[in-house]
């Protein structure tokens, strides 16, 4: 047994580890910014992975974090997209972050006002409700053709230049830079929230929460939180695509949105924010390949590999992440003992 | 006697069966209270009803005389009503270091931070290593919940309980499913408890309750049937009738 | 007014035949399958093909179309589906959304995608009046098979060996087990027949709610609605759910016609908020 001042160090250089930048996630950023400079020519299809990832990302915040099952996570993204859309063509707000944050916010209004819906219920009853409501906004939007251009979608919508200067061009080179930075800075405040006592409490809800409230945790308030925040996420998502193709249209809020968006994190492995961003690269790349193939019937192919994920099983598919993932659990506790042990004793 | 916990004719329905009687139960501060009473008897009902898992048909709770019967279960471990469970429910992704560091944020009402990294407050650390190596899980620190032998994974059901600092700390069965040579760690954390927590103790193991209990409450098809010392709960020829068949240690 | 009322019990029974094998396998099996609309598809697909090219009476039909359907069930549950039965609901869902996508795509490259109708008999056609209520006369037939199948599935559950040892597995399937009873073959038997009774209103309904490629998806969440409002664990609540959201479908539609499907979307979210284990079915155990 170790003398508790050493035990105190150990157990506070574990924790610390566990939220520290791994070498592997610093070269994915490194390479992901490098790309703005690497890969022009890939730009457009670059830009569709950022805004993507970012909306995988909303998901595994509820899905991973907080094990909400959702079939209608389209719902937010549609709104944050036609949010953005209509900002735009009305010249309601001309430059594009703000309307980005305003389109957020949209999104999170809605995300908090269905959250009371999913707190109660079994997996089926969310699945439903959830579907539900993304059912109703599409319904919603169709109706409302003289505000969203209906089934034809939202026509002449310009977009002006980013903070006034980055204008926007067809290759998508602003698109890209733009919606990487977005999502970078998103993604640091997911990292931070997943990492801190608020995002253990969610595991911890997840996991049991019997046990949760027992120890004091409000089960609902925690649910209602991030489903909230993942809702902002999911609108800011919406909000770039939006932004980068000048145009929004009713199948933002389709099932097959929802429907591919669990492919598309399920791909990468939920729990660990990563698996939503290799998701996206990994889909867009496959159905970019499929589509070129068959471009009628590639949701076939979108299905099988769905059913063999889930006969081969989630977790084999998804152990070649395992170097992204946090290694914490691997951790050596003797080791790092030894080691608080050996520099607090060169201090004497 | 200052009373800490008191339920007022507390009552529980569920279609048809009655499974809380009436039950005028009244827990002085400082005790070590057992419940005992046969299979069935609704003692876990009766834990159910106190923690807020489970609403009463009819009756009050008081705790310190304050009416708790309709607040939620995370709001009455606020006011310091605390319990452990009869199979544990841990959390079995987490290491003891994430469970019980879960339980001291909570308390010290840093549960909604969600800009600082989990491990950044020495203070709060500490508390938990302490913790930690007072029930003897020192040493698995670091290892998942789920991975952990069943008399740890009963320590550390205990431990979450006190890391909450309880006023009241209800124990159902703690020591059940513990095999005999772990016991004495489970017996030797409950002995150990503050003397200013109040201990309500679910038990089936005789010994235990005769060695750890200033007062006895014997439940029976749902209603309170003899309450009394251990001497005189012991003596009672009513209690030895409806435990047909089973020991009752000498007084 | 009536003929709406009419129509509406006609629509809301088809719903029921078609929707009662999910209430079965979802009661039974604790399995959320989505792609129960694709056996009724493929139903109505059968009968097409029977009907349209190769003259096949329609009433022939119709049986062929219930054993197409339940065969192509048997194979795949036995196949597939029972080893995704203990997995997590999220693993299930996604097995069906997968299933779903193949099964539209599959029928887009095979049928074509545009929406097809059969050719019905042509005393089947038309409408007669009684008391100045308008009989579609197809839609009376629906009445009058899903009826009897109704009728016929409330006798097999209460009276019959099979029902009873259906019922004693969807109770619980490890006590079930115990007393001997092989809860495999129920599950695979009445997967088939579950999906058997899809394909025949998959046939049957072709005609009133149009076959295309995208029939599963239009209609999952109708059926889904049926079964979470119903409950699982009777006959009687899934087929009051299916009249209600019958009723109220087409009453909503031809009284409000701008709102549209609105009306039945909030409709499910109220109730399913107000009571999650469903309207009709006792407190949910699962």
């Amino acid at each position: 047994m170790l003398p508790p001042p050493i035990a105190i160090r150990v157990a506070t250089e574990w924790l610390a580890a566990r939220a520290r930048w791994q070498p592997l996630e610093v070269g994915f950023w490194i390479v992901a910014f490098a790309a703005i400079w690497l890969f022009p020519d890939r730009h457009l299809i670059l830009t569709e992975i950022a805004w993507l990832g970012l909306f995988a990302l909303s998901l595994d915040l509820i899905l991973g974090y907080a094990g909400i099952i959702s079939l209608g996570h389209a719902a937010f993204f549609g709104l944050g997209a036609y949010t953005a859309a209509l900002l735009a063509k009305y010249e309601i707000i001309n430059e594009p972050v703000l309307a980005l944050l305003v389109a957020g916010l949209a999104a999170m209004a809605l995300g908090f006002v269905t959250s009371f819906l999913v707190l109660r219920g079994s997996d089926l009853t969310r699945l439903m409700v959830t579907l539900g409501v993304a059912l109703l906004l599409r319904e919603l939007a169709n109706r409302l053709g003289w505000l969203t251009g209906g089934a034809d979608g939202l026509q002449g919508v310009s977009i002006k230049p980013v903070l006034g200067m980055f204008r926007f061009d067809m290759f998508g080179h602003t698109g890209y830079a733009y919606s990487l930075i977005v999502l970078f800075i998103l993604f640091l405040i997911a990292r931070r929230l997943v990492n801190s006592p608020f995002g253990l409490s969610l595991l911890s809800v997840k996991g049991n929460p019997l046990r949760a409230s027992a120890i004091g945790i409000s089960v609902d308030g925690r649910l209602i939180a991030i489903y909230t925040v993942a809702a902002g996420f999911a609108g800011i998502a919406g909000a770039l695509l939006a932004q980068t193709t000048s145009f929004a249209s009713l199948e933002v809020f389709s099932f097959d949105r929802s429907a591919d968006l669990l492919l598309v994190l399920i791909i990468g492995g939920a729990g660990y924010l990563y698996g939503g961003l290799i998701g996206a690269i990994i889909f867009k790349f496959m159905q970019d390949y499929l589509s070129a193939l068959t471009p009628q019937y590639w949701p076939f192919w979108i299905g099988l590999v769905l059913v063999v994920i889930v006969m081969v099983g989630r977790d084999r598919i998804t152990s070649w992440t395992a170097p992204f993932r946090r290694i914490a659990s691997h951790l050596n506790w003797r080791a790092l003992a030894r080691h608080v042990a050996a520099s607090s004793s060169e201090r004497r | 006697m200052a009373v800490a916990l008191e339920t007022i004719n507390l009552v529980k329905r569920f279609s048809g069966i009655v499974a809380s009687n009436n039950v005028s139960l009244q827990i002085a501060k400082g005790a070590r209270h057992a419940l005992i009473g046969p299979n069935g008897a609704g003692k876990t009902t009766l834990i159910n009803l106190l923690t807020g898992v489970q609403r009463p048909t009819g009756g009050r709770i008081l705790l310190d005389g304050e009416d708790i019967t309709s607040l939620s279960t995370n709001e009455r471990v606020r006011l310091g009503i605390v319990r452990t469970f009869q199979i544990n429910q841990l959390f079995n992704g987490l290491t003891p270091l994430e469970t019980i560091g879960l339980a001291v944020s909570e308390r010290r009402g840093q549960g909604l931070d969600w800009w600082r990294i989990v491990g950044s407050r020495p203070d709060l650390v500490a508390e938990v290593v302490e913790i930690l190596e007072r029930f003897h899980l020192a040493d698995v620190i670091d290892k998942r919940t789920a991975v952990l032998p069943y008399g740890k994974q009963r320590l550390l059901e205990i431990a979450l309980a006190i890391a909450c600092r309880p006023r009241v700390l209800l124990l159902d069965e703690p020591a059940a499913g513990v095999p005999e040579d772990e016991r004495h760690e489970i017996l030797a954390a409950v002995a150990a408890l503050p003397a200013d927590v109040t201990v309500l103790l679910i038990e089936h193991d005789m010994d235990i309750v005769f060695s750890f209990a200033d007062r006895i409450s014997v439940l029976v098809n749902g209603a309170l049937f003899v309450e009394g010392s251990p001497e005189e709960v012991a003596r009672d020829p009513r209690v030895k009738a409806v435990y047909l068949g089973e020991e009752v240690a000498d007084a | 007014m009536l003929t709406i009322l009419f129509d509406g019990i006609a629509y809301g029974m088809l719903l029921f035949v078609l929707a009662s094998g999910l209430a079965v396998t979802l009661g039974l099996m604790n399995f959320i399958n989505l792609a129960h609309g694709s056996f009724a598809m493929a139903g109505g697909y059968v009968t097409v093909i029977l009907v349209n090219r190769l003259g096949v009476p329609f009433f022939a039909s119709l049986p062929i179309a219930f054993l197409a359907s339940a065969v192509i069930g048997f194979v795949f549950e036995r196949a597939l589906y029972v080893h995704v039965y203990k997995k997590p609901h999220l693993d299930q869902v996604l097995f069906s959304i997968g299933l779903v996508f193949m099964s539209v795509a599959a029928a887009d490259y095979v049928m074509g995608s545009g929406q097809i109708f059969v050719q019905i008999p042509k005393f089947l056609q038309g409408q007669f009046e009684i008391y100045g209520i308008g009989i579609g006369r197809y839609r009376l037939l629906i009445i009058v098979i899903c009826g009897l199948l109704t009728v016929a599935l409330q006798f097999i559950l209460a009276n019959t060996r099979f029902g009873s040892r259906l019922r004693a597995a969807v109770d619980d399937s490890r006590v079930a087990r115990g007393l001997g009873i092989n809860v495999n073959w129920v599950f695979a038997l009445t997967f088939a027949f579950g999906s058997g009774l899809a394909g025949l209103g998959g046939a049957l309904g072709a005609e009133i709610l149009g076959l295309d490629p995208t029939f599963p998806l239009k209609f999952m969440i109708y059926f889904l609605i049926v079964v979470t409002v119903g409950g699982t664990s009777s006959i009687t609540g899934p087929f009051l759910a299916s009249l209600l959201l019958g009723i109220g479908d087409v009453a909503g539609k031809y009284y409000v016609p701008t709102l549209g499907s609105f009306v039945i979307y909030t409709i499910m979210i109220v109730v399913l908020i107000w009571r999650p284990q469903g309207l009709f079915s006792r407190a949910a155990s699962r």
